[in-house]
């Protein structure tokens, strides 16, 4: 059985549970996703599976000859998936939302939105100074240390590109699986803005004990 | 968009028509010690906020002399009713100039039909 889906992100809303409280949810339409490679031990040194989403609009030949193995249209996004059993699969299997199951716990990857070139305070929380009385210290970076050693050391936090990175967030709930529209609704935000590919997984971590 | 639209359709309630300025009562359901009983809040609307599935409202009321407000999810199951008990006529979306009034002036005038 797989482990995990891809998927594009709808955007947020909230839904009521059993008990009329609401919970904040990112719609995510995932799959039906399509096996193209299996990786085994034996041929490439790990296991894992390449698993596609969305039909390709044009493919290159290249492209269409790795489909062609497989057996299946050429897709548009393409990524692999490691984990135990994934030798087990073969290509052309497809994967559907109905892999989890509401409560299951999920790691959501993505790429987060890109917020430019940001500051200190932004960027790692850097304190500010005070805006008024006279302050003429708003929101710089600070000391860079040194002194004695007369030089900035490497990975000093400073001001810098920011966001459009790839982010895992972990441990998010599944709320509500609807096969018919291939949807999940998952606890929380995901990276990335509305449209943005994420690749749903089975949490690596789960907590012993469900948080409700 | 639209299959968030979908998603929330299917929690989406009948709701009576009303806005800010009309007199409501919402019968809400508490569960005090285990226990689900009903209970009913009094007031007039003063702002409706947000859209679809996450709308609110917020009712104010004078109880022993103290405004009290509270606000609902307009889609709240724990919402079991509400009651239009009486359409106010005001001029504005958001009715907060009520808090800094009291008696006579804070009250709204009925629509006419």
């Amino acid at each position: 059985m797989a482990r995990g889906i891809l998927g594009k992100k709808l955007g947020m809303t909230q839904v009521f549970d059993d008990t009329g409280n609401a919970v904040p949810v990112t719609v995510v339409q995932a799959g039906p996703c399509v096996v193209v490679q299996v990786k085994t031990p034996e041929r490439d040194g790990y296991e894992a599976v390449q698993i596609g989403l969305e039909p390709a609009r044009r493919a290159n030949r290249p492209r269409r000859g790795h489909f062609a193995r497989a057996g299946v249209e050429p897709l548009r996004y393409l990524r692999e998936f490691r984990f135990e059993g994934a030798a087990q699969l073969e290509p052309g299997q497809s994967i559907t939302v109905e892999l989890f199951e509401p409560g299951d716990q999920v790691d959501v990857t993505g790429i987060s939105k890109g917020k430019g070139f940001a500051g200190g305070v932004k960027r790692h929380g850097f304190g500010r100074g005070p805006m008024t009385h006279g302050s003429k210290y708003h929101r710089g970076p600070g000391s860079l240390q040194s002194r004695d050693a007369a030089r900035v050391f490497k990975g000093r936090k400073l001001p810098g590109r920011m966001g459009g990175a790839r982010v895992t967030v972990q441990n998010l709930e599944v709320v509500r699986v609807d096969p018919e529209r291939h949807l999940l609704l998952i606890r929380g935000a995901v990276p990335g803005p509305r449209g943005a590919l994420l690749q749903v997984r089975a949490a690596k971590k789960v907590r012993r004990t469900a948080k409700r | 968009m639209d299959l968030i639209r979908l998603v929330e359709a299917e929690q989406t309630k009948e709701i009576p028509e009303f806005g800010p300025g009309d007199s409501v009562r919402v019968h809400f359901k508490v569960v005090e010690g285990g226990r689900e009983r009903v209970q009913v809040f009094d007031g007039a609307v003063i702002d409706r906020k947000g859209g679809g599935l996450s709308e609110t409202f917020t009712v104010r009321k004078i109880s022993y002399g103290v405004g009290v407000e509270r606000t609902f999810p307009l889609h709240s199951p724990r919402i079991e009713r509400i009651e239009v008990v009486r359409r106010g006529d005001v001029r504005r979306a958001k009715l907060y100039y009520l808090r800094k009034l009291t008696g006579k002036a804070a009250r709204i005038k009925e629509k006419r039909p």
